[in-house]
């Protein structure tokens, strides 16, 4: 017995006392404190400030009364409603007939149309309003003037600076939403359903009319929410367009709460319908696109062939090319022609052509290239952590390391339902005032945007360590490789070009994060989106379309690296968003 | 003496007995199949051996050291054992040649010494040719024999394997069991199989553990457990069989359609009802009355199919009311509804409970 029992020699069991001290608990607690940091106190602070006496301290329902005592107050919130619900029924115009025609026709150009949708999806919202603002500006806006030049007219008939102006802009930078969640849900119809009908005397109208369309429902009601939770989320494009249109958002109404003084706790009693609205409506989706008998899309059951549309494959293409001119091309067109320009009112002619700008936004601003320099390396940072603490807790949770793992799935996904204006409020209540005293800190924006981008990596993480066999690490155990060996010689190994695309999904939309980041910067933590902001108040569109132009320059070669390591269209896939 | 013992070991999950009371030694160099039907607690006695679970109650001892118990583990890697997985989980991301001298590379061995202990499995299971490529270039039988070689190499104390041939097509199967025999006759490594298939478990095992619903039914060697088995499960489960109730009475005991004297059969006691299996293949028919030991029963045709290496015949005793299951040779052929006579000899029927 004593001669074979040295074969355990790496660690001689002894009877009975057989148990080991488990160092994955260090880290479960480790990873749990991290996240009530990011996740759970902020959180907390923005519900306990809401009832706070602004120096007292003290609890009381001021706030409150405060914030929901005028009619202004209140309108904005209803105006928010309206506008999300216009431009996301907008943003469904736009995207599924696009979607049905990429992903089941013989429209041409349909990866074109794929690519175009791309672009747009990386174009901030506020790029894109500000580019809008030059097109469609009362009088000086380039369609007015095209109009009044083709008609003859006193006056252009369009003007951005409106309820109208506003929901379509949005509309414009949010339909890839639903694009993504209907391209996604259709490419998982067969043809065979549709034969079905087909073979009981449907034509391919009809067929589309009643099978496709009406399973892919789900998918679209489920972007149409997204597109709605965008809208009333975001602060940018209304900021831009809705104050000098004279009525005010949410979102801006928290932006003057927080102006001089800051009053956290206005605007954190008057976030909480924002923050109810989006639980709920998340909330709504998640069954929505749950509901597994609705869903027939098994991603089995055949091949799937193109609907051949005939002579009409060209008038969707027509309107495919409507939609991107209005996303992409004149948008960019004007953009670039701003940029270039010495003043962007003087069009075209070669004598206002210069790189002014450029020169300007680069060398000779005191912090314009510090803010993209900024943006690059808080993105990078938030980027870095949220995908290895995101790996971690998606590790941890699917191979039961710990009692209660599901709790910490559940709080990396739980940002989604807290929109950036929101979780901003929550980390100045939390981290403004001392002990820590973040309040412009480059820390406080990096842990803002980590949490905000969490469940992007947790989504990503999960499903990577998801498509990863168990039986993999157990392997590695049995044959006397420690658990941090399986990490290092396989899990990491195999899980790179995931790791690699979850940090870009991070990483690109962090770079261009306004929402959050307008509530914390300070002055020496500026960021870029930030920066196009102050810019576009002074009214300076040549600087700022220079500025924003580097920004989506810079951008590219991201996306380059992710479309090699991942397939072109790693941005378009479902759990991208 | 036993290299491995398990002592009541259990794994309940809430109030569900995923494995009871299950004890088992292995002597040194042992194989042993663990076989049962789908969810009866086959792979989780396997991971509990290999320290991936704790039991819930009970013990694991190995070379007389206890190494799991409810209170604590070994954990797998400091068991010295190998496992081979139903998936095989050869890593993607190394050659066949990495794959096989990762246990040696953990183990610290040099490098030359990793590469000659290498090269001389691979060729082992013919496998050295193909030592660069990477797993996704691999066949699955290549795939389940790097998977052989990896666990091999090691020369662990303990060898586990789970449904290793399932992913495999029936010809390869086949050929896979004679593989891993000849392994074992090769090395003998103490070896515990886990299957659900009854011809790989006899054709590869010194014993076999029939489990059901969480608990051993009969451990025996292959062809005890088909000639006698214990319990109504085990004999229904290990080949097919035909139950015939008996109900005995003074000094014989009445089944349907026949009568057999109680001194002829084996595990009379008591009065009342009594269970025994027939096998098919061990009834006899003849179109005319036999003579000698043999109970002669005179019967009918009730339906037949035939099934290439053999007749299988329904036949219902003249006086009975439920057939009996016949199987001949090929060429034996009998018509459905004329008249033949059973053969039963009183020694092939086995007691079960
Ligand atoms: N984590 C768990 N929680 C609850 N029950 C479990 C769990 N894991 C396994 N079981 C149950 O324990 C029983 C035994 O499972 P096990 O995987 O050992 O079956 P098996 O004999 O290997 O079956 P198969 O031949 O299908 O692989 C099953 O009924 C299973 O449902
Ligand atoms: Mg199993």
């Amino acid at each position: 017995m004593t001669a074979t029992a040295s074969t355990l020699d790496a660690a001689p069991a002894r009877p009975g006392r057989a148990g080991y001290f488990d160092s994955t608990w260090l880290l479960w607690i480790a990873i749990i404190a991290v996240l009530l940091f990011l996740v759970v106190s902020p959180f907390i602070y923005l519900v306990i400030t809401s009832f706070q006496a602004e120096r007292t301290g003290e609890f009381t329902f001021a706030n409150y009364a405060t914030a929901y005592g005028r009619a202004r107050y209140v309108d904005a919130l209803l105006n928010s409603l309206k506008l999300g619900a216009v431009s996301a029924l907008l943003a469904g115009v736009f995207a599924v007939p696009l979607a049905w025609a990429v992903a089941r026709t013989d429209m041409p150009g349909r990866g074109l149309t794929r690519m175009l949708v791309l672009a747009t999806f990386i174009t901030p919202p506020y790029t894109g309003a500000v580019a809008w603002i030059l097109l469609a500006g009362p009088n000086a806006g380039w369609l007015n003037r095209f109009y009044m030049l083709a008609t003859g007219a006193e006056a252009g008939p369009f003007n951005i600076y409106s309820f109208t102006g506003l929901a379509v802009v949005i509309a414009l930078y949010s339909f890839p939403y639903i694009f993504i969640f209907t391209t996604a849900a259709l490419e998982l119809v067969s043809s065979e359903m549709e034969d079905a009908a087909n073979i009981l005397g449907a034509g391919p109208w009809r067929t589309m009319w009643r099978v496709t369309l009406p399973l892919a429902l789900p998918a679209i009601l489920g972007g149409l929410i997204i597109c709605f939770l965008e809208a009333i989320a975001l602060f940018g494009s209304p900021a831009m367009i809705a104050i000098p249109a004279r009525f005010n958002v949410v979102t801006t109404q928290l932006f003057q709460f927080f102006g001089n003084p800051v009053r956290v706790e206005v605007a954190a009693a008057y976030a909480m319908p924002l923050l109810g609205v989006t639980v709920l409506l998340v909330l709504v989706q998640r069954l929505i696109t749950r509901r597994k008998g609705f869903v027939a899309l098994t991603g089995k059951g055949g091949d799937r062939r193109p609907i051949l549309l005939g002579r009409w494959r060209w008038v969707v293409f027509g309107y495919a090319m409507f939609v991107a001119a209005l996303s992409v091309f004149l948008p960019y067109i004007f953009l670039i022609q701003s940029a270039f320009a010495k003043a962007w009112g003087r069009g075209f002619s070669l004598d206002n052509v210069s790189l002014q700008n450029f020169r300007f936004v680069l060398f000779e601003h005191a912090t314009a290239a510090q803010s993209v320099l900024n943006s690059f390396l808080y993105a990078g940072a938030s980027a870095t952590v949220a995908v290895f603490l995101t790996l971690g807790v998606a590790y941890i949770v699917a191979r039961k390391l710990v009692p209660f793992g599901g709790v910490l799935g559940f709080l990396c996904v739980a940002p989604f339902v807290i929109p950036g204006v929101v979780l901003a409020i929550g980390f100045y209540a939390a981290y403004a005032p001392p002990p820590l005293a973040l309040y412009g800190t480059a820390l406080i924006l990096i842990l803002a945007f980590t949490t905000r981008f969490l469940p992007v990596g947790y989504v990503n993480a999960s499903a990577a360590i998801r498509s990863l066999n168990p039986e993999m690490e157990e392997a590695v155990r049995v044959l006397g490789g420690s658990r941090l060996t399986a990490l290092r010689r396989v899990v990491a190994p195999l899980l790179k070009r995931n790791l690699l695309g979850a940090w870009l999904l991070i990483f690109i939309p962090a770079t261009r994060e306004l929402s959050a980041a307008i509530f914390l910067y300070g002055p020496n933590t500026k960021v870029a989106s930030v920066m196009i902001f102050d810019m576009s108040e002074e009214g300076n569109f040549e600087r700022l379309a220079a500025l924003a132009l580097i920004l989506q320059v810079l951008t590219l070669p991201l996306l380059w690296v992710g479309q090699k390591a991942l397939g072109r269209d790693f941005m378009l896939r479902r759990n991208a968003t | 003496m036993s290299k491995l013992v398990l002592k009541n070991v259990a794994k309940r999950y809430g109030s569900f007995d995923a494995v009871a009371d299950f004890s088992l030694e292995l002597v040194k160099g042992e194989f042993v199949s663990l076989l049962g039907p789908s969810g009866c607690g086959k792979t989780t006695t396997l991971r509990m051996i290999a320290g991936f679970m704790p039991p819930t109650g009970g013990t694991i001892e190995m070379d007389g050291q206890q190494i799991s118990s409810a209170s604590g583990v070994v954990p797998p890697e400091r068991r010295r054992m190998s496992m081979i997985f139903q998936s095989y989980a050869i890593w993607p991301n190394m050659t066949v040649g990495e794959n096989v001298g990762f246990g040696l590379q953990v183990r610290k061995l040099s490098r030359s010494e990793i590469d000659r202990r290498v090269d001389k499995i691979l060729d082992v299971v013919q496998m050295r040719n193909l030592k660069g490529r990477y797993p996704a270039e691999l066949s699955g039988g290549q795939q389940q024999r790097v998977a052989l070689a990896r666990a091999i190499v090691v020369e662990p104390e303990v060898l586990l394997l789970d449904e290793p041939l399932s992913n495999l097509d029936a010809n390869l199967r086949e050929e896979m069991r004679f593989e891993i025999r000849r392994l074992h006759d090769e090395f003998k490594i103490t070896t515990v199989y886990v299957t659900h298939d009854q011809s790989e478990a006899m054709v590869t095992s010194d014993r076999i553990v029939v489990m059901n619903k969480g608990k051993i039914e009969q451990i025996d060697a292959p062809h005890t457990l088909y000639r006698r088995p214990k319990s109504r499960f085990v004999a229904g489960f290990i080949g097919r069989t035909n139950f015939l109730e008996g109900d005995h009475q003074g000094n014989e005991v009445r089944f349907d359609g026949f009568t057999a004297k109680a001194g002829n059969l084996e595990g009379v006691n008591g009065s009342g009802a009594l269970l025994y299996s027939l096998r098919p293949q061990a009834i006899g028919l003849a179109t005319s009355q036999p003579s000698g030991q043999a109970l002669a029963v005179e019967a009918e045709i009730s339906s037949r199919s035939y099934l290439g290496e053999y007749w299988d015949y329904q036949v219902r005793p003249l006086t009975g009311a439920k057939p009996i299951r016949v199987s001949t040779s090929p060429s034996q052929v009998f018509e459905v509804g004329s008249r033949v006579w059973l053969e039963i000899d009183p020694a092939a029927m086995v007691r079960v409970e």
